[in-house]
């Protein structure tokens, strides 16, 4: 049997691209490893009656292009905004974090009235940063150093867009793209508590501190989502983050897609410097006319191609893309709602987020740890409960509840996890959690703990790093994941990469799959459909 | 009274290099320095402190070679005791590396060949890339908006120099320009010694850890200096870093610049938003049309002009510069000389050995306390100038990470921190403690009081990629001009920062005698 193209890996990228070709009329095939398709975009019922998104947990960044263009709420595909959340202190009282700016500005009050005042001109420079950047996640980065006529004529694109802006907000752009937000908060903030909840984002799923520079920019990078229009919010995707992977298969078989699912691939098939198909576990081979790798560019390379195929620049490179997982994952089945005595009975901020570290240093210091290679005694957690708001995903008057847990290295002490640190790590976090809801123990049916080993073994990211590769300058735009390839392209003719290793990195943004599906349809001139991926000046 | 064109605050390096300019451009310059002593951080501090008089820089790698040669140094009693000098990486067991020529031309040592060719290729790969950001250091930064009167022909070259570096090299250039210095020794070499020394000179005098993202391009600024003619080399000047600061003095004062010392500047008079002249605390006022500050910006446009002259925007680009000091620097007086388990004393001796123990140091100063073990650069300024074994000997030594803002109060922090370092040095030289008979650990807020950096920070602001060139010290201000008509900046807080240099001062003198208006 053979296919225009054979996509490698179910998760929400490879669904994505393969959704694209087919409307495009390729005929195509998605192989997954896992008996179970989503990749780290999931629903899983680990505990019975109850669904774990287990590992991406919120959605947000997915891009609402991508949901219309690909029909997903046909398929089933709705995202449930909630309610902020709350930061807890130490000393016994609360942060509140609400949806409404000026809710917030309100709650903040509480703490500075000058922080209050200062967060208008804070949102309103996030949001022109925001702004600017996210017209870019669509496109494929031009490479700076070729004189070819496409890419000059995307940069002549960026430099107009650069051009609209005022001088000094460029130059303030500039600085923040560099900056840590730590630094970055000072400059607007006083309050720790209130610094420590801005600073969330600038750290989720990265391998940088709060002082870490252009940790600024990893802020952005989650800020860029929205849920129904409204900007920087954040959703529930109902049933689980595996509602979007389903909706995205519903869709692909509609357009005449296959998903085959329980085999993994060993090999891809190279012949003449051409990938041909592939070499599925236990020998069976696919023909296509080209391949697609949604998994990360080490794993793709280094574990899928042969090495002889490849030029030895590129190969050096890979192995140096850098990888370094940062954190970990609990998820957990509870009895009845945990009960928090801070917070006023019947708060709303249980609908969302909820941290429990309360100053930028004590993230720092957890990242500290993190660069000694050992998971913190003091994690940061961004924990939720989706139940709260989807009732499908536990039995009535129970929940589920997610704890996404920053720092966790990809190994302890330079070797790997064990079962026992595995344990431990979890206990700290549920430990964590009891101290500021007594009781909260009792409570726990089941939970399943999962550090970097566990992403890789599933999900097969290597070092359990969510965004395929980290997030900072030097594996950015066209640099990602190397320097001269990050067009989705590859040395190999007709292998692309269509994950977030790939331009522009991680999140639950199909961004990657789409763009790489464009650059295809683009090369095989079989539509004109998408032409605007990149810049027709 | 004497009537003068300019009036430069602060005779430091900047502030001389910069009248020294003023007066080739025909200026009468009056220079007011508020020490006893011209030449800020070049000279040591007040006699009071006896034998350990010693500047806050030890060794000249960044001095504009247009300064040298435009004030004819040379002329003015200005020579070398040591040029490219030596580096030697210390290890606590004696297996010392040593690294000769500039920036490690040749390493001897224990190192193994795959290290020794990996260093080599690392090394021309950063030295390439440091030339092409040389031609940037003369440079008055660009602005950023279209029809700014831009030296586009100027830019373009600069530009061209970088996409010269071929195809691969440019893309190479593109992916490392923000990396941290960690991952990308850690890429191509195994050798602890060998990436220790090189993540500690990256980081050197910055507020960034080897595994900040960054910190390579700091680490590039600095390889962009040079000493004695040669690119990224170290020298000592003959007599003690307080020879260039006299030379300058000298050749100032023959220039015809009039040099006013134990002169404090209190304010700046500003006249219908124009500024006008400066009142010293003694009281008496001098007036100029133009007034050049090379204090840090932030100490003349909060201190010495004041928030109330300034738009409140303004202000807090001014707050915001970022200027903490990470560095403490420790002078000791010892009776005989020390022995650092065999190493040659007259090279620059480096305790660093290894990336994480220097990024241990930066992490404690985070939290504003002090590192349990700090590195250092030593220079032994006694070694270079033929002191027998028996005489006593200086040592001067940078310290890093020291916190601007100690948790437990300063003396509690510098009790501390001498202690800790004191402990360093003996693991490295036996019996080192028993040899002094003098100690001096000046902590950034000591530095602050005494030659009034912001922060402690001998750049009077971080070096930063958030604060280099057209963002230093902030957008508004890059081009050495400020909103205060007739007011310039000139400090090592301008472009292109410190470090012994002239290059801010002597940049911020060639755009005012341009004839564009403050």
């Amino acid at each position: 049997m053979s296919y225009d193209a054979a996509i490698i890996g179910a998760g929400h990228n490879g669904l994505v691209a393969a959704c694209y070709l087919a409307r495009a009329g390729l005929k195509v095939v998605v192989v997954e490893k896992n008996d179970w398709i989503g990749g780290a975009a999931v629903s899983r019922e680990l505990h019975p009656g109850f669904t774990y998104s287990n590992c991406s947990y919120v959605c947000s960044l997915f891009r609402p292009e991508i949901m219309r263009d690909l029909e997903l709420p046909k398929y089933g595909l709705q995202v449930l905004p909630y309610e902020g959340g709350a930061v807890f202190t130490r000393d016994g009282g609360y942060l509140a974090i609400f949806r409404d700016h000026d809710a917030n500005r309100r709650e903040f009050a509480r703490y500075s009235p000058r922080d209050a005042e200062a967060y208008d001109r804070y949102s309103r420079d996030i949001m022109r940063h925001c702004r600017f950047i996210r017209p870019l996640l669509m496109r494929t980065p031009p490479d700076p150093a070729t004189f070819r006529p496409r890419d000059l004529a995307e940069l002549a694109w960026l430099g107009r867009k650069v051009g609209e802006m005022s001088e000094s907000q460029i130059c303030d752009m500039i600085r923040f793209w560099t900056m840590s937000i730590s630094d970055f908060l000072d400059e607007y903030f006083e309050s720790p508590v209130i610094k420590a909840y801005l600073a969330v984002s600038a750290i989720i799923g990265t391998a940088l501190g709060p002082m870490s520079p252009g940790s600024a920019y990893v802020l952005l990078h989650h800020y860029m989502g929205d849920v129904d229009g409204n900007v920087g919010a954040w959703g529930f995707a109902r049933g689980g983050m595996g509602a979007i992977t389903q909706a995205l298969t519903a869709s692909l078989r509609a357009s005449g897609g296959e998903v085959r699912t329980g085999k993994g691939v060993e090999q891809v098939l190279v012949r003449n410097g051409r990938a041909v198909g592939l070499r599925l576990d236990g020998g069976e081979e696919i023909v296509a006319k080209r391949v697609l790798s949604n998994m990360d560019v080490k794993r793709t390379f280094l574990k899928h191609v042969d090495r002889d195929e490849l030029p030895p620049d590129f190969t050096r490179r890979v192995e140096r893309f850098k990888t370094r997982g940062s954190s970990g994952k609990l998820n957990i089945a509870l009895d009845a709602a945990p009960h928090f005595p801070a917070l006023p009975e019947g708060a709303p901020m249980l609908k969302g987020d909820l941290h429990f570290t309360d100053s930028v240093e004590r993230m720092e210091r957890a990242y500290d740890d993190w660069k000694a290679g050992r998971f913190s005694r003091d994690p940061f957690q961004d924990t939720m409960m989706p139940t709260m708001i989807d009732p499908t995903m536990a039995p009535p008057g129970k929940h589920f509840m997610s704890c996404f847990i920053q720092y966790a290295p990809p190994k302890i002490d330079g070797r790997d996890w064990t079962d026992a640190d595995r344990d431990a790590f979890g206990q700290t976090v549920i430990d964590q959690i009891a101290e500021y809801s007594p009781g909260f123990k009792d409570r726990v049916l089941h939970a399943e703990i999962r550090t970097p080993r566990e992403l890789e073994a599933e999900v097969g990211l290597t070092e359990g790093n969510i965004f395929q590769g980290e997030l900072t300058f030097d594996q950015l735009l066209f640099n990602r994941p190397v320097p001269g390839y990050a067009q989705y392209k590859t040395p190999i003719r007709d292998l692309w990469l269509c994950g977030s290793s790939a331009h522009p990195g991680g999140g639950v943004m199909g961004a990657p799959g789409r763009n790489a599906a464009a650059e295809i349809l683009r090369d095989t001139r079989a539509s004109t459909e998408m032409r605007e991926a990149y810049a027709v000046v | 009274m004497q009537s003068f064109d300019a009036i430069v605050i602060g005779g430091g390096t900047n502030g001389m290099a910069c009248a020294a300019r003023l007066t080739k451009g025909g200026k009468r310059v009056l220079v007011l320095d508020a020490a006893d002593r011209p030449g800020g951080a070049a000279v040591g501090g007040d006699p009071a402190s006896g034998a350990l008089q010693m500047p806050l820089a030890h060794l000249l790698m960044m001095l504009d070679p247009r300064v040298h040669a435009g004030m004819d140094l040379d002329q003015h009693g200005f020579s070398y005791a040591a040029t490219d000098l030596t580096t030697t990486a210390l290890s606590a067991t004696g297996d010392h590396l040593v690294l000769e020529g500039p920036a490690g031309a040749s390493v001897s040592g224990s190192l193994s060949d795959a290290d020794r060719a990996a260093w080599a290729t690392l090394r021309k790969r950063l030295l390439t890339y440091a030339e092409a950001l040389v031609p940037f250091r003369a440079l008055t930064p660009p602005r950023i908006a279209r029809k700014a009167g831009n030296d586009m022909l100027g830019l373009a070259k600069i530009g061209l120099g970088l996409r010269r570096l071929g195809r691969e090299e440019f893309r190479e250039f593109l992916r490392l320009f923000l990396i941290n210095v960690a991952d990308f020794l850690e890429d191509d070499l195994t050798d602890d010694r060998l990436r220790g020394v090189l993540a500690f000179d990256a980081v050197l005098g910055s507020w960034l850890g080897p595994r900040s993202p960054n910190s390579l391009l700091v680490y590039l600024n600095r390889l962009a200096g040079e000493a004695a003619g040669t690119r990224a080399a170290l020298a000592l000047p003959k007599g003690g870093m307080g020879t260039v600061a006299d030379a300058m003095a000298r050749s100032t004062a023959a220039s015809g610049v009039t040099l006013q010392s134990g002169a404090r500047v209190e304010r700046i008079l500003i006249e219908d938003d124009r500024a006008t002249g400066v009142v010293l605390t003694s009281g008496e006022t001098y007036r100029a049309p133009t007034i050049v500050s090379a204090a840090g910006p932030k100490q003349t446009l909060l201190d010495l002009v004041g928030a109330r002259h300034l738009d409140t925007g303004f202000v807090r680009r001014t707050r915001n510069i970022r200027s903490r000091g990470g560095a403490a620097k420790l002078h000791l007086a010892l009776t005989a000389r020390p022995d650092f388990r065999g190493a040659d004393l007259a090279t620059r001796l480096m305790i660093a050995p290894d990336i994480n123990t220097v990024e241990n140091a930066f992490n404690a100063t985070k939290y504003g306390e002090v590192p349990e073990r700090p590195v250092m650069e030593i220079v032994i300024p006694t070694a270079h100038e033929g002191t027998g074994t028996d005489d006593p000997h200086l040592l001067s030594a940078i310290v890093q990470f020291a916190p601007h803002d100690p948790r437990d109060g300063l003396d509690k922090a510098r009790k501390q921190m001498l202690a800790n370092t004191l402990n360093v040095l003996e693991d490295h030289a036996p019996g080192i403690g028993g040899l002094i008979s003098e100690r001096e650990l000046l902590m950034p807020q000591d530095i602050e009081a005494r030659y009034g950096m912001a922060g402690g920070n001998w750049h009077h602001g971080e070096l930063s990629v958030e604060q280099m060139l057209f963002l230093r010290p902030f957008a508004d201000v890059a081009q050495y001009s400020t909103p205060i008509a007739g007011l310039w900046l000139a400090s090592a807080g301008s472009h292109p920062g410190g470090g012994i240099s002239g290059a801010a001062g002597w940049n911020a003198a060639e755009r005012i005698l341009s004839g564009v208006a403050a």
